[in-house]
């Protein structure tokens, strides 16, 4: 008996794999190719067309609605970048302190709690302020982002810096470096990659953020996926689907990015 | 020297602090403070247009469970509450065990691939990890509503007489659930089982072990921090999901998220929303506890 067969081989397992994955991307296409649909219809080809991209790209909510989201994405993502850089460098560098346990298990509360809970509790909290002060701006929305991007910013830049060779930074102090030095000619370049991963899964994890955005908004204050709800949940149209596509390209191009940088950077 | 040493010490603990500061203030703000209010709203009692009046009651919990007789207070254990909860239960462990079946096979063969095929196949899971879940969800709803492809194709074969009715029911926020949550079961699922010691699957089959008794006995158990993880990742989030039953289950079928939204929405029962909130987070809690009772064997890594 063969015994590569064992280890490779599960009988239907390979059959499994390849219906997960058409599963996986079946809708996803569909929904793609309708975008380009001349017709109305989700289910009949009209012919192929632009009109739907057309359509999404002079709607003025349409336009609102990106700038709100990029500037959020953007604002939040640097925000939980440099938070979560300060802090990984403070809990990987030395030795484990009284109380790491306990801010490690700070950092991760946006993972554990359900964000619906999280979202209902900053409508709360948000509606309470905006009684108070009367202020509306964004930045209820930008906390809010902030804070649920920061264990996604926070995981990669911990990562880098576990992998990272620490007497490289030994080395540089015992050449007399200045700690800022040896940070800022040592450090700082080993870990960008890691930042720079962090930076786009947070960008990302903002851009894609219905459920908490729904909650904080006010009038006014759509983003692109609380705009797209607003629509379907009214009929679904092919302008939706045209906005989907455009979406989809940017986070795929991001997700590549990451790859990319992954890639590129293991060597060291 | 001993004191230059302590010196040295209290200053890099106090830079140590400084620089995690801005990072536990974002969140606790952001988060933590957050819950901490609607801790409080739980145990207060309803305004009269939303907020809440400062008088402490227990109503709020006792409503998750219990409906009070307008007459004579007494009280009866809630259809409509039960219902919800027990779908929203019955709909997410659906969903974890569905995901469980299909995403350990897929993580096996990705684990038994070579190692360039391999960072394709894992390329494949994140592609649509990543799509944002507005656009999955509504791909499903275009693939299974009444004039969708699926039951277009049917027709057409002349399999169905009339469109089978899926958009809207509990199946199709399962399916719905499944689509969006699968790659969090075989990313945890593949990475326990790449890392799986080959040796032991070999001596197993040289001591004639049916594969299927290897998989059973030996990759299964190896695998399990994986497959408890990944349980966990799909069961915390389709628990708690808002989208799905929105856009799957038109609204009618009510998951605890929705039922959680309307106390806010049209409810106007902040300290019920906060209660059912709560109770959403003890269900999350306890799946917690059990996962690091039993997934994480090897205990937290520094870092």
């Amino acid at each position: 008996m063969a015994k590569n067969f064992l280890v490779t081989h599960q009988r239907g397992f390979s059959a499994v794999a390849v219906t997960t994955f058409i599963f996986l991307y079946t809708p996803l296409a569909v929904a793609l190719i309708f975008a380009f649909n001349a017709g109305t219809s989700a289910a009949k080809w009209g012919g192929f067309s632009l009109r739907w991209f057309q359509s999404a790209a002079n709607n003025q909510q349409v336009i609102a609605a990106s700038i709100l989201s990029l500037k959020l994405a953007v604002i939040s993502a640097i925000l939980a970048t440099a938070v979560s850089t300060f802090a990984a460098l403070a809990m990987t560098r030395g030795p484990k302190f009284r109380g790491w346990t306990f801010t490690y298990g700070i950092i991760s509360v946006p993972l554990m709690v359900p964000e619906i809970v999280t979202a209902v509790a900053l409508l709360v909290v948000s509606a309470t302020f905006r009684g108070w002060t009367g202020y509306t701006g964004l930045a209820y929305l930008i906390v809010a982002h902030t804070a649920f991007c920061v264990p996604f910013a926070y995981l990669p830049i911990r990562g880098r810096l576990q992998t990272m060779d620490i007497s490289l930074e030994r080395a540089a102090g015992d050449l007399y470096a200045s700690p800022w030095n040896a940070f800022r000619f040592i450090t700082m370049p080993l870990l960008f990659p890691g930042i720079l991963a962090g930076f786009i899964l947070a960008f990302v994890t903002s851009l894609d953020d219905v459920v908490i955005t729904e909650f904080v908004k006010t009038a006014g204050q759509d983003t692109l996926p609380t705009y797209m709800l607003g629509q379907v949940r009214r009929t679904i149209t092919p302008e939706v689907n045209a906005i989907a596509a455009v979406f989809f390209a940017i986070s795929l191009a991001l997700v590549i990015c990451i790859y990319a940088v992954n890639q590129r950077t293991k060597i060291n | 020297m001993a004191s230059l040493e302590s010196v040295r010490s209290k200053t890099d603990s106090r830079t140590r602090w400084l620089l995690i500061s801005p990072a536990m203030l974002v969140v606790i703000v952001g988060a933590i403070a957050p819950l901490l209010v609607i801790v409080i709203y739980s145990f207060l009692t309803p305004g009269p247009t939303g907020g809440v009046n400062f008088a402490p009651s227990f109503d709020a919990w006792t409503r998750v469970l219990f409906d009070r007789d307008l007459f004579d207070d007494a009280l009866t254990l809630s259809g409509t509450n039960l219902e919800i909860l027990s779908r929203s239960l019955l709909l997410s462990l659906v969903t974890t065990f569905v995901c469980l079946l299909v995403g350990f096979p897929t993580a096996y063969f990705i684990a038994t691939r070579s190692t360039l095929n391999r960072e394709v196949w894992l390329l494949l899971v994140t592609v649509p990890f990543w799509t944002n879940l507005l656009i999955r969800t509504f791909a499903i709803q275009d693939l299974i509503r009444n004039e969708g492809i699926i039951n277009t194709v049917l027709l057409k074969a002349g399999l169905i007489a009339e469109p089978l009715q899926m958009l809207f029911t509990n199946f199709a926020i399962c399916i719905g659930l499944i689509y969006v949550y699968l790659p969090l079961m075989i990313l945890p699922v593949y990475a326990s089982l790449e890392r799986l010691d080959r040796n032991l699957l070999e001596a197993a089959s040289d001591l004639y072990a049916h594969p299927f008794k290897v998989l059973l006995e030996v990759i299964v158990p190896l695998a399990r921090p994986g497959i408890v993880a990944g349980s966990i990742l799909v069961f915390i989030p389709a628990i708690g999901t808002y989208v799905t039953p929105i856009l799957l289950g038109g609204g009618r079928k009510l998951m605890i998220g929705n039922y959680i939204e309307l106390q806010f929405g049209q409810g106007r029962d902040w300290p019920f929303g906060s209660a059912l909130s709560l109770t959403l987070m003890g269900i999350v809690m306890v799946a917690l506890l059990v996962y690091i009772r039993h997934g994480d064997t090897h205990g937290h890594e520094h870092g």
